[in-house]
């Protein structure tokens, strides 16, 4: 009696939808906690240990993480020890009954270089041509470092010149390409262009003969470091990205250093196989390829969505196709990668490479994978989407509207464009946001329509024409799959994944967050709730 | 069922002359053989139980039905001698001359300025001088001005049922109509609102020719001219309304007016 009088309340139905949304908030809270517990430390300088072994060897560096020895016994600790160079492993497992004590050297350094990962080790001596300077007299490595970075600075410069000359030589060459498959290989425009690359040519020389002298005078300039055993290794300043003495730092520089590993993240280059150095190509493709797939799909799913709901004639076509419609949200993503890449890569990118730079064939130009091909097809997939969002946002709008609208001898065309659209904006937006979300998210059909773990280029640069649709690019989500489970280091790599995963997390909630505020404001504006 | 043809039903030069109208939704018929006429610059009730056709009629006025999927009408109306229903004929142009005003009010969400020209503007009224005139007017007309005249700019939301309706009659006075068809204006208004537009009404009609669907008899008694009592989509009864109200022709009239049935 009394529990039938309880089901009959209804709390326990209560307790029941509250149970869900805790069960959803705790795995979303958990996965965040996860990316963010892992991701937003790693940038912050740790302690490097010093560890004498019971035999009288000595380990250097970080302490990742201790854990039960599987083998048995008591507890083992990880070390990321570096000096690839020297040892071929950056990480090391040391056994806890081995250890006879831990130290922390105030004088060690860690070296982030520019290939074979980081360096733990103390100073020796610094080298310059004719000049020896002890460490004990020396300034900080760091300071020496510093004196170099403007010749090192004017290296890179001259590097990039170079890279920029070779694109245009690259261009012209096509262009000549071109000019030859049309029979006009010997005419004044061909000659004109053979002579833009001989100039281009002549250029180019002149470069590389300045970057090698530049290079070997940097390059004379090296520090002397020994590793914690006493190994010695010769390094120079120029290949020196950052170096730190971890142990000495204050909290002040602990946080600046942060900053800048923050500020390199978003705006440098990767290096070492993408485990190390910054992912601003990344966060480029990612953001591009959500811009352009907005670009392209959105006018068609409202338009379609527009259609379907106010001229198309309600009936049994129409039932079939938004049934239809609804349904292709259902279906997996990599089969609309298929799609894409036999229908855009090889069907409208042959033709385009048929049709326009039949000179380059059979290397094809449109006809691979790029960023055009891979944001079209996202625009496939959250097309759907977009229609059904705009459908229900007009068929949302009370009736009395439309006819009040026709009533004052507007057009149908007219109360569509005046009051309909803007009312219906926000829950158009709403799709616009689950569509951009999706898109931001979605890695499976990129990876066979042109997303790349390396690209050589941006889609967008400098030289003409600027607009590069057709070149590969890089993304976070491939990112993530690619250092995470694709990296020859993947122990390496691992800080980097949560990194990227944190990044992309991010790149999602301002993006959306965008589109929320907006639509909340244009809500709030068109809102006929007192109606 | 035919009734003999009702002398009264035919006014001296109607301004809307409605002939042998029968209205159908898919089988079923919705007005059977309604013939008459609506003076000119008067108001004319329409009264009559739910569901007798009476809003069905008026929304032939301005063709509003075109908008239903499946109605067909049969029959004549003009409007000044002209077929509505002529193929040839524009119904943007019909709805700039027949406005309309709908039992829940509906302005649309933009500024109580913007509401009362969109007319206009769809007209492709771009003059600033003429649009803020004509809002001023409208407003005026509409019993609204005093009320609104610091806020013309703030959304049309912020204001009440009565003030919307009023809002709505505004925005249909600004195309400077020669009809006006009113759908039961008042029947979600509380009695003050009510009392307020029924005047406006009174107002307006010695510049536009009223023609308000109401299920309330006493309202119909107070503001109307001639009074057209309809019943299961038939024309009963049509006259002057103090004649229908107090001498009525016909038997199924006087049982509806005194409350007899309906």
């Amino acid at each position: 009696m009394l529990t039938k009088k309880f089901l009959r309340q209804g709390e326990p139905y209560v307790w029941a939808t509250s149970l869900a949304l805790s069960m959803i908030l705790f795995i979303v809270f958990l996965l965040l906690y996860v990316v963010l517990a892992n991701g937003i430390l790693v940038f912050w300088p740790k302690e490097v240990s010093q560890v004498t072994m019971t035999d009288g060897g000595l380990v250097l560096g970080e302490e990742i993480r201790q854990e039960k020895d599987p083998a048995g016994g008591g507890k083992r600790f990880q070390f990321k020890v570096g000096n690839r160079d020297l040892y071929g492993l950056d990480f090391k497992w040391v056994d806890a009954r081995m250890v006879k004590t831990f130290s922390r050297p105030e004088d060690v350094y860690v070296l982030e270089r520019q290939e074979h990962g980081n360096f733990y080790g103390f100073l020796r001596e610094l080298q310059t041509p004719g000049l020896v300077i002890p460490a004990e007299k020396s300034m900080s490595l760091q300071m020496a470092r510093d004196v170099i970075e403007p010749q090192r600075a004017e290296v890179s410069k001259i590097e990039k010149q170079i890279a920029t000359l070779n694109r245009k030589v690259e261009y012209s060459n096509s262009r000549l390409a071109r000019l030859r498959y049309k029979k006009e290989g010997a005419t004044p425009a061909a000659a004109a262009v053979r002579a833009e690359i001989e100039e281009f040519k002549t250029e180019f020389d002149r470069l590389v003969g300045i970057l090698n002298g530049k290079r070997t005078i940097v390059a004379a300039n090296v520090a002397v470091l020994v590793d914690a055993n006493g190994r010695e290794k010769t390094i120079a300043l120029a290949d020196i990205v950052r170096c730190y003495q971890p142990n000495a730092m204050s909290w002040l520089e602990k946080c600046s250093y942060y900053m800048i590993r923050i500020k390199e993240l978003l705006v440098a280059e990767p290096r070492e196989s993408n485990t190390e150095g910054g992912l601003f190509p990344a966060i480029f493709g990612t953001i591009m390829l959500v811009f352009m797939m907005s670009i392209l799909s959105f006018p068609v799913g409202v338009i379609a969505g527009i259609y379907l709901r106010e001229y198309a004639k309600e009936g049994y076509l129409v039932k079939t196709v938004r049934i239809a419609v609804n349904n292709l949200a259902g279906i997996p993503s990599i089969v609309y990668g298929i799609f894409g890449l036999g229908f855009f890569v090889y069907g409208v990118g042959g033709q385009i490479d048929q049709l326009f730079f039949a000179e380059n064939l059979p290397t094809p130009t449109f006809g691979t994978g790029g960023i055009l091909w891979a944001s079209l097809t996202l625009g496939l997939l959250t097309v759907p989407v977009v229609i059904v969002a705009t459908e229900e946002a007009l068929g949302s709008i009370p009736p009395g509207i439309r006819e009040g609208s026709q009533a004052l001898a507007a057009t149908k065309f007219q109360t569509l464009t005046r009051i309909l659209l803007p009312m219906a904006s926000p829950g158009i937006l709403t799709g616009f946001i689950l569509a951009m979300a999706r898109a931001a998210g979605e890695v499976a059909p990129l990876m066979i329509t042109g997303v790349v773990k390396l690209a050589p280029a941006l889609p967008l640069d400098t030289i003409f024409p600027y607009l590069h649709l057709d070149r590969k690019f890089m993304h976070l989500g491939f990112h993530i799959y690619d250092i995470g489970f694709q990296s020859p280091n993947v122990e390496a790599a691992k800080p980097m994944v949560y990194v990227t995963t944190l990044l992309l997390i991010l790149i999602v909630i301002i993006m959306t967050s965008t589109a929320i505020f907006l639509r909340n404001r244009m809500r709030e504006r068109f809102s006929v709730a007192d109606l | 069922m035919s009734h003999p043809v009702n002398p009264i039903m035919s006014v001296d030069n109607p301004q809307v002359a409605v002939e042998h109208l029968n209205l159908f939704y898919g089988a079923a018929q919705a007005l059977i053989d309604v013939s008459f006429g609506i003076p000119k610059s008067q108001v004319t009730a329409l009264i009559g139980p739910s569901g007798c056709g009476k809003s069905t009629f008026l929304r032939c006025i301005n063709r509003m039905n075109d908008l239903v999927e499946g109605l067909r009408v049969e029959g004549l109306i003009t409007i000044d001698g002209e077929n509505i229903n002529d193929p040839a004929l524009d119904v943007i142009e019909l709805r700039r001359k027949v406005g309309m005003v709908f039992q829940k009010w509906n302005p649309f969400p933009k500024s109580i300025y913007e509401n009362v020209i969109y007319g206009l503007r769809i007209a492709g009224i771009k003059e600033r001088s003429v649009l803020e005139q004509a809002a001023e007017q409208s407003l005026k007309k509409a019993a609204l001005w005093d009320e609104v005249k610091d806020r013309l700019h703030q959304s049309a939301m912020g204001l009440s049922g009565g003030q919307m309706q009023r809002l709505c009659i505004a925005r249909a006075v600004a195309v400077k109509p020669e009809i006006i068809l009113m759908d039961e204006p008042c029947s979600a208004l509380d009695p003050r609102s009510t009392a307020r537009i029924e005047q406006l009404i009174r107002e307006l009609r010695d510049e536009y020719t009223i023609i308000i669907v109401t299920h309330n008899m006493q309202q119909a008694a107070r503001i109307s001219d001639y009074t057209a009592y309809m019943y299961l989509g038939e024309l009963i009864e049509y006259g002057p309304t103090q004649k229908l109200f107090t001498v009525p022709e016909r038997k199924e009239t006087e049982e509806y007016i005194t409350g007899r049935f309906g």
